[in-house]
């Protein structure tokens, strides 16, 4: 065996993980001052930007060849990716499991229904089509008005049946879907003609529109992620963990039935059905797939530390006691599944836009599990541990053995999957509470309030 | 209500209105038409033998069990019907017979989390993270530690509260219920599992906080020490009924009472 590989490959993944750590630490940074005159100027936020600048630039850099040396592959670069989209799907499903307490396995199916409509959107608009944007652009923003306005209207009625309130939504939902199909009917024959068609692009198919258009796309993805978890999550929710886990496991197979038959079942015979769609635009570059990682990361930890954060925490520690304490507990697991399917929906479009290619099978329910055991591995209730498994997965298991397994017959790579299963069996039966249990690195941490001292009016008198 | 009517002065309106309450689980009769009146600023006890329902009325009060039959009214609204939250929210805050914390949260944490209803900002402030956010976030964590400070648990701020000893964490919650805002409190046994001397300083402390909080006091206990040490009056249940009412005094000499706490032949040699 080529010992040389194995150590590369390992190097990669200790680099990673430490790229990540002196990433977070940089943006941890607090309270560094600098005189100027006789001025003490906080330079801390600069200190904190400077530093996502100079992460992003980094892997930029290593990803540049020159002349026909890069220091990451475009191997790598896929990995990178993955890996990149992994962390959002899998932040998402930390935030309803590891945060809140909810079992769900319906990530995936929140990550296909992400990928394929962010896919949809672009894929329609290089080839002339504007309906796509326009379609799920009004539907998902007059669809999130339609939900907040009901939930306003609702929020005076004490003790409706969730069923009740449920079809209200649905209502709702249906309403502005065909509202927005009749304006894309409408408004894409003005938009158009702007486009082209694939062999002689227009004004808007340019490179910087288009990258606005993925943007939108990846966006309007995540949103109509969340919005078709809120409409899942109302009624489902109000059963217990284990049920839930149930009910979304089967949410996935739903969606994998309607991508295998979409160009049946559904009206989008562009999706091609259980053949898998092809010819999406490749934009995803190490910029987007870094801007959408470090938005879906900051968010979350921006919710986490607050007191949404904690109100999320207090239901997975005692339901009973959270709603003794003033939290809307149904309302607290709502807001944290739809927060966690947004993000799986963003991941969704970041990795359509990679692959250039969607199948059905890479959203099957059995790699449902994927971002399960990533966020087991890397402990309940840390970012940090998930982000950190989810680069350490992806190089570890598309990366190092497929490589390695590859250099001993083209059929080893399967070994894989009996490898890593045991990886996992080992961590578990050494530490149950994954890699980094529930500890936080450097940015991701919540501040420690230091003591303070006793005011000495305030004390009680002990007998 | 003003908070400088003496206590146990019985006027005005009352706080806590409980009128036939009953509830059912199953064919078990737990609690029987139940009747209690609470004015501000009272500290009332309620007492009785293992399974007289005492809990059961508590958990009803805070809308944990939806009674079958009768009206619980909080400064005049029938809060039947109402969500737990929304009670806590209307002023009515409680801690559990069997300690029911955020186990794998901090001291801090625990107390900053019943805060949540008040924190006054949004879940686009916290996105954002704005000016707003972290003026009204050091607010809750100063008064988080006031709170602290009152039941001497400053020290502990950090530790995760689940590594604390018994007696500290039952004063956790009652920090937690505090928190709340509450104008009554509901305290369901809070010594239990206490030895002597944090018995003592515990009922200094429900002293404390009802004098200094303005608060409106209803406990549930077992030992008769902190029950006639510090109640007022006292509501005495056996098998869901209200067998007694009265003061101390009046309770220790209660024939009734004493039956159902040590048997029939223990009431005639009394």
């Amino acid at each position: 065996m080529d010992i040389t590989t194995l150590l590369i490959s390992f190097v990669k993944i200790v680099a990673v993980v430490a790229y990540f750590y002196g990433l977070f630490w940089v943006m941890g940074i607090k309270g560094k001052k600098i005189r100027l005159g006789a001025k003490e100027i906080d330079i801390s936020l600069l200190v904190n930007t400077l530093g996502v600048l100079a992460g992003y630039l980094v892997i930029q850099l290593a990803l540049t060849p020159f002349g026909s040396f890069a220091v990451l592959t475009n191997f790598d670069r896929g990995l990178l990716f993955q890996a990149c989209s992994m962390v959002m799907v899998a932040l998402g499903l930390n935030l309803i499991y590891g945060f809140n307490g909810q079992f769900s396995l319906g990530q995936y199916g929140f990550y296909g229904i992400g990928a394929y409509t962010a896919a949809d959107i672009t894929f329609r608009w290089i080839n002339g089509d504007s309906r796509g944007l326009i379609v799920v652009g009004i539907g998902t923003i007059l669809g999130g008005v339609v939900i907040l306005f009901i939930r306003k209207f609702l929020s005076g009625l004490r003790r409706m049946p969730v069923l009740s309130s449920f079809t209200l939504y649905l209502i709702g939902s249906l309403i502005a879907g065909v509202v927005a199909v009749f304006a894309g009917k409408f408004l894409a024959p003005f938009v158009n003609p702007l486009l082209g068609n694939a062999l002689a692009p227009g004004v808007l198919n340019q490179t910087v529109p288009m990258y606005f258009v993925f943007f939108l796309a990846v966006i309007f993805a995540g949103i109509f992620a969340a919005e078709v978890s809120f409409l899942f999550g109302l009624p489902v929710l109000s059963l217990g963990s284990d049920y839930f886990g149930i009910a979304t496991l089967g949410f996935t197979i739903v969606v994998y039935t309607l991508m295998v038959n979409s160009d049946t079942i559904l009206p989008f015979p562009e999706m091609k059905g259980g053949r898998g769609m092809i010819g999406i635009p490749k934009l995803t570059t190490w910029f987007w797939a870094f801007f959408f990682m470090m938005l879906v990361i900051i968010t979350m930890r921006n919710i986490i530390r607050s007191s949404t954060g904690r109100s999320i925490m207090s239901v997975r520690e005692d339901e009973i006691a959270a709603r003794s304490m003033g939290i809307n507990v149904a309302e607290t697991k709502l807001m944290s599944f739809v927060i966690g399917s947004l993000f799986a929906g963003i991941g969704g479009g970041v990795y359509a836009h990679y692959i250039g290619f969607l199948s059905p099978g890479a959203f099957d329910f059995l790699v449902g599990f994927n971002p399960l055991i990533i966020i087991v591995f890397g402990g309940l209730g840390s970012m940090t541990g998930t982000i950190t498994a989810s680069f350490g997965w992806i190089f570890f298991l598309e990366g190092t053995l497929r490589e390695i397994l590859g250099k001993i017959s083209t059929e080893a790579p399967s070994w894989r999957y009996v490898l890593y299963p045991l990886t996992l069996l080992l961590l578990m039966l050494v530490r149950p509470q994954g890699l980094l249990g529930s500890v936080e690195w450097g940015f991701l941490k919540s501040k420690v309030i230091p003591l303070r001292k006793a005011k000495n009016t305030d004390e009680v008198k002990t007998a | 209500m003003n908070p400088s009517t003496p206590p146990s002065m019985q006027q005005g309106a009352p706080l806590l209105e409980v009128e036939n309450l009953t509830k059912y689980f199953g064919g078990l009769r737990a609690v029987n038409d139940f009747n209690m009146t609470i004015y501000p600023g009272e500290l009332v006890g309620l007492i009785g033998p293992n399974g007289a329902g005492k809990t059961t009325v508590f958990n009803q009060i805070t809308g944990i069990y939806l009674p079958t039959k009768g009206s619980v009214k909080f400064n005049g609204v029938n809060l039947v019907g109402f969500e737990p939250h929304e009670i806590t929210r209307a002023g009515i805050g409680r801690t559990f017979q069997n300690i029911r914390l955020f186990n794998n949260l901090s001291v801090l944490d625990n107390v900053r989390i019943a805060f949540h209803a008040t924190s006054g900002y949004g879940l686009f402030d916290t996105i954002v993270s704005n000016g707003k956010f972290s003026q009204k976030e050091n607010e809750i964590v100063e008064k988080s530690q006031d709170l602290l400070d009152v039941m001497k648990l400053s020290r502990f701020q950090n530790e995760i509260v689940k590594n604390l000893p018994y007696g500290e964490q039952r004063r956790v919650e009652i920090a937690r219920a505090m928190a709340c805002q509450p104008q009554l409190l509901l305290l369901d046994e809070p010594a239990a599992g206490m030895n002597p001397r944090e018995i003592l300083q515990l009922m200094d402390m429900i002293h404390f906080i009802r004098d200094n909080f303005h608060l409106t006091i209803l406990l549930i206990e077992h030992q008769m020490r902190v029950v006639m040490g510090i109640c007022e009056r006292i509501t005495v249940m056996d098998f869901g009924e209200v067998i007694a009412r009265g003061n101390p005094k009046e309770i220790q000499g209660n024939p009734k009472v004493v039956e159902a706490y040590l048997g029939k032949g223990a009431a005639n040699v009394a």
